[in-house]
C-alpha cells in the first residue's frame, strides 16, 4: 500500500496515526477524519465545474460549427475564470416583495442536492465517501431535495414567469423521477444489493451490454430529470425566458449555472458506476488509483455523449414530454424489470455466456419491440390527423367572358 | 447508548405539537401539516420500539408497519389536498371555520 | 455524553424547534418550510435507529413529493387568509390542556419498567435490505398488507384525480 498505488488510504492511516498520537479518542478522529472528506468531495466537484463549463462550451461550438470561446487563453480555457469573476462581482437585484426566506434558501438546495449525490460514489475500490447499502435509493433521495430547491426558487420570485416555469419544472421533474428508479431497479436485481460499491464491484461484464434496455431509460430519465435539452423547458430561453432562475443575479444565479453543469457530470458519473462497471479495469484492483482514472475516463465519455445529445435535438413540448414519459418510458421500465426477472431466473447464475447472451437478446428484443409499438403508434396517429384536416381544393371563380366586359365599356 | 426513553420523549413532544397546530390554525392546509407531523411522530415511536425490542430477533414487523404508515399518509395527503383545491374553486375559501353548510 | 447522545440531542432540539416555528409561522409557506425541516430531522432520527431503508424512503416520499404536493396547494390557494394560531380564542387553554396532556403520557411512560433500557448491537446480516423485501412477498410474511396498500393507493389515486378535476360547465 505504498503512497503511488493507493493515496487516499495512505493519507487517511497517517492522519489516523498523527491525530491519535495528540491524544483525541478514536471517535473525535473519524469525526475529523469524515469532515476532512466531506470538505474534499464539496470542494472537488466544484473546482471540477471550472474546467466542465469550458469543455461544454468549446464542444457545443465545435458541434454547432462554429469555435466556443477563443479568446482568454489559448483555446480559451481561462473563459470560465473570466465569467467567474464577473458573475462573483455583480450585484444581488432582489425583486421587490420576493419571500427573502425561499428566494435565499433555492440556489443552496440546488447545489447542495447535487454535491450530495458524491457523497456515495465508489471513486475506486477504497476511495469513497461512505458505503451506505441503500446508495442508489440515496441517489433519488438527494434528487428530491433538488425538485424542492426549484420549486422554491419559483414561488419566492413574485413573478408570473418564474411561476409558471416553477410549475413545469417540478411536474417534470417528478414525472421523470418514476422510469429512472425503475430503471435503477434492473442493476439492483442483478447484482444484488443496493450498494453502490456492491454494484460497482460485481459488473465483471459491464451491465450496460446486459442490460442496455435499463440503460437507455436510465440515461434519458437522467437528462429528463436534468433539465438539460431535448427537456430543457425548465429554461427555455425561448419561451419564458430563463423560467425558475428569472430573478436571481450575481452569484446566486451562478449558483444555479454551476448546478446545472455539475448536475449532468455527476449524472454521467452515476450512469457510469451503475453501468458502464466504475472503477473497474485492467489492474484496478491491485492500484486503486487506476480505478479512479479509469472512472473518470468513463465518465467523460459519457459526458461528451450527453453532451452531443443536447447540442443536436429540438425541445420538446410539455405535452409530448409527458408523453414520452407515461407513455414510452415507464412502460418500457417496467418491462424492463420482468423481461430481466425472468431471463434472470431461468439462466443460470454467474457471467456465463448463456446468460449473457439470453439476457443482451431479451433486452434489444424489447427495444426493437419498443420501436415497432412507437412506429405504429406515430403513423396511426398521423393518419388520424389526416383525416381531420387534409388539404381542401380551393373554388376559383370563372373568368367573365371579354365580350361583356368590352360592351360595358362602350 | 441513547436508551429508549429519549426517543419516546421526543415523539410525544412532536405529537403534541401537531395536536396543537390541529387545533389552533384555521387555514385547511396547515391543518394538515398538522397531521403529518403527528404521523411522523408516530413513526418514530413505531421504529424506535422495533429497534430495541424486535430487531434482535430479526423480527420485521415495525418496519413493515411504519411502510404502511408512509402509504397511509401519501394516500391521504393527496385526497386531501385534492379536496381542498375543490372547495377553493367554488367557495374561494380554505379556512375551516367558513366551511359550515352542514351545520345545523 | 457520548457523541451519539450528543448527536442525537442536537437533532432533537432542531427537530421541536422547526415544529414550533411551523405551528406559530403566520404565513403558510414559512410554515411548510419548517415542516420540511422537522421532516429532515426525523429522517436522523430514523438513521439513528438503523432503519436506512426508512430513512431514505422518509425523504423520498414525505420531502420529495408530499412536501412538494404541499407546496403545490399552497401555491394553488395564493390568496387564502395567512392565520396564526392565535385566531383561535382558546389558544392558551389548548396549550395548556395539550401540556397536561404530555405530562401524563410521559409520567405513565416512566412507570413502564423497560423504559430505559440499551440498544443491543445488530449484526450485518440483521440489517439486510433484502430480508424486507423477501418479507413484504412472502406468503407466511406480510404479502396480504403489501397488496391491500396498493390497492388503497389505486383507490387514492383515483379519489384525488376526480376530486379535484375541473368540470366542465359547473357554475362556479
Amino acid at each position: 500500500m505504498s503512497f503511488v498505488a493507493d493515496p487516499v488510504t495512505f493519507i487517511i492511516d497517517w492522519l489516523q496515526r498523527v491525530l491519535g498520537g495528540w491524544g483525541l479518542s478514536s471517535g473525535w478522529v473519524q469525526f475529523i477524519l469524515f469532515a476532512l472528506g466531506a470538505i474534499l468531495l464539496t470542494v472537488g466537484p466544484m473546482l471540477l465545474t471550472v474546467g466542465l463549463i469550458w469543455v461544454e462550451r468549446k464542444l457545443g461550438g465545435r458541434f454547432q460549427d462554429r469555435l466556443g470561446p477563443n479568446r482568454v487563453g489559448p483555446w480559451g480555457v481561462f473563459q470560465t475564470i473570466a465569467d467567474m469573476l464577473k458573475i462573483f462581482t455583480k450585484e444581488y437585484i432582489t425583486p421587490i416583495g420576493a419571500d427573502k426566506v425561499l428566494y435565499n434558501l433555492a440556489p443552496i438546495l440546488a447545489v447542495g442536492a447535487v454535491l450530495g449525490v458524491w457523497a456515495v460514489i465508489p471513486l475506486s475500490s477504497t476511495i469513497f465517501g461512505t458505503n451506505i447499502n441503500v446508495g442508489v435509493l440515496y441517489i433519488m433521495a438527494v434528487g428530491a431535495i433538488g425538485e424542492l430547491g426549484v420549486i422554491l426558487a419559483g414561488l419566492g420570485s413574485n413573478n408570473k414567469y418564474a411561476l409558471l416555469g416553477g410549475f413545469r419544472a417540478v411536474a417534470q421533474l417528478i414525472s421523470y423521477e418514476v422510469p429512472m428508479v425503475l430503471a435503477l431497479l434492473v442493476p439492483v436485481m442483478l447484482s444484488g444489493s443496493m450498494g453502490l460499491n456492491d454494484i460497482a464491484g460485481a459488473q465483471k461484464v459491464a451491465y450496460v451490454f446486459l442490460v442496455p434496455a435499463a440503460a437507455l431509460v436510465f440515461f434519458i430519465a437522467a437528462i429528463a430529470e436534468n433539465g438539460r435539452a431535448p427537456f430543457d423547458l425548465m429554461e427555455a430561453d425561448s419561451e419564458i425566458v430563463a423560467g425558475f432562475n428569472i430573478e436571481y443575479s450575481g452569484l446566486k444565479f451562478g449558483m444555479f449555472y454551476v448546478a446545472d453543469f455539475l448536475h449532468a457530470f455527476t449524472s454521467a458519473l452515476v450512469f457510469s458506476t451503475i453501468f458502464l462497471g466504475g472503477w473497474q479495469g485492467p489492474g484496478a484492483e491491485q492500484y486503486p488509483i487506476l480505478g479512479f482514472i479509469y472512472l473518470m475516463i468513463k465518465t467523460v465519455i459519457v459526458y461528451v455523449f450527453l453532451l452531443g445529445v443536447r447540442f443536436t435535438l429540438p425541445r420538446f413540448r410539455i405535452d409530448q414530454m409527458m408523453a414520452v414519459n407515461w407513455k414510452l418510458l415507464t412502460p418500457l421500465a417496467m418491462a424492463a424489470i420482468l423481461v430481466t426477472a425472468i431471463v434472470d431466473k431461468l439462466t443460470p447464475g454467474g457471467f456465463g455466456l448463456v446468460r449473457i447472451v439470453a439476457l443482451l437478446v431479451s433486452n434489444v428484443g424489447l427495444l426493437l419491440i419498443t420501436n415497432w409499438l412507437v412506429g405504429a403508434y406515430v403513423r396511426a396517429h398521423r393518419a388520424r390527423r389526416q383525416v381531420v384536416s387534409g388539404p381542401r381544393t380551393v373554388v376559383v371563380a370563372p373568368p367573365k367572358p371579354v365580350s361583356e366586359a368590352q360592351e360595358v365599356n362602350a | 447508548m441513547i436508551p429508549l426513553s429519549w426517543f419516546l420523549i421526543l415523539s410525544a413532544i412532536l405529537f403534541i405539537i401537531g395536536l396543537f397546530a390541529v387545533i389552533t390554525r384555521k387555514n385547511s392546509i396547515a391543518i394538515l401539516l398538522g397531521i403529518e407531523l403527528m404521523l411522523n411522530a408516530a413513526n418514530i415511536n413505531i421504529i424506535t420500539f422495533w429497534r430495541y425490542l424486535y430487531a434482535p430477533s430479526g423480527n420485521l414487523d415495525g418496519i413493515i408497519l411504519a411502510l404502511m404508515v408512509f402509504v397511509v399518509a401519501a394516500a391521504e395527503t393527496a385526497v386531501g389536498l385534492g379536496l381542498i383545491l375543490s372547495v377553493y374553486r367554488r367557495r374561494k375559501t380554505v379556512v375551516a371555520d367558513d366551511l359550515d353548510t352542514l351545520k345545523g | 455524553m457520548t457523541l451519539m447522545q450528543v448527536i442525537f440531542l442536537a437533532n432533537a432540539l432542531v427537530t421541536i424547534f422547526a415544529a414550533l416555528m411551523m405551528v406559530t409561522s403566520r404565513k403558510l409557506i414559512h410554515a411548510a418550510l419548517w415542516l420540511v425541516l422537522c421532516l429532515f430531522g426525523v429522517a436522523a432520527v430514523f438513521g439513528m435507529l438503523e432503519a436506512s431503508f426508512i430513512t431514505i424512503v422518509q425523504i423520498i416520499v414525505y420531502i420529495g413529493a408530499i412536501a412538494i404536493l404541499i407546496l403545490f396547494a399552497v401555491m394553488l390557494t395564493q390568496n387564502a387568509v395567512d392565520d396564526s394560531y392565535k385566531g383561535n380564542r382558546r389558544w392558551l387553554m389548548t396549550g395548556l390542556v395539550a401540556l397536561l396532556a404530555l405530562g401524563g403520557t410521559l409520567l405513565a411512560l416512566f412507570t413502564w419498567p423497560k423504559v430505559a433500557s440499551l440498544s443491543t448491537a445488530l449484526t450485518t446480516a440483521q440489517l439486510d435490505i433484502g430480508l424486507i423485501g423477501q418479507a413484504l412477498v412472502d406468503p407466511q410474511g406480510y404479502v396480504i398488507p403489501f397488496e391491500v396498500s396498493s390497492l388503497l393507493l389505486i383507490a387514492a389515486l383515483i379519489g384525488a384525480i376526480y376530486v379535484g378535476m375541473e368540470r366542465k360547465g359547473e357554475e362556479k
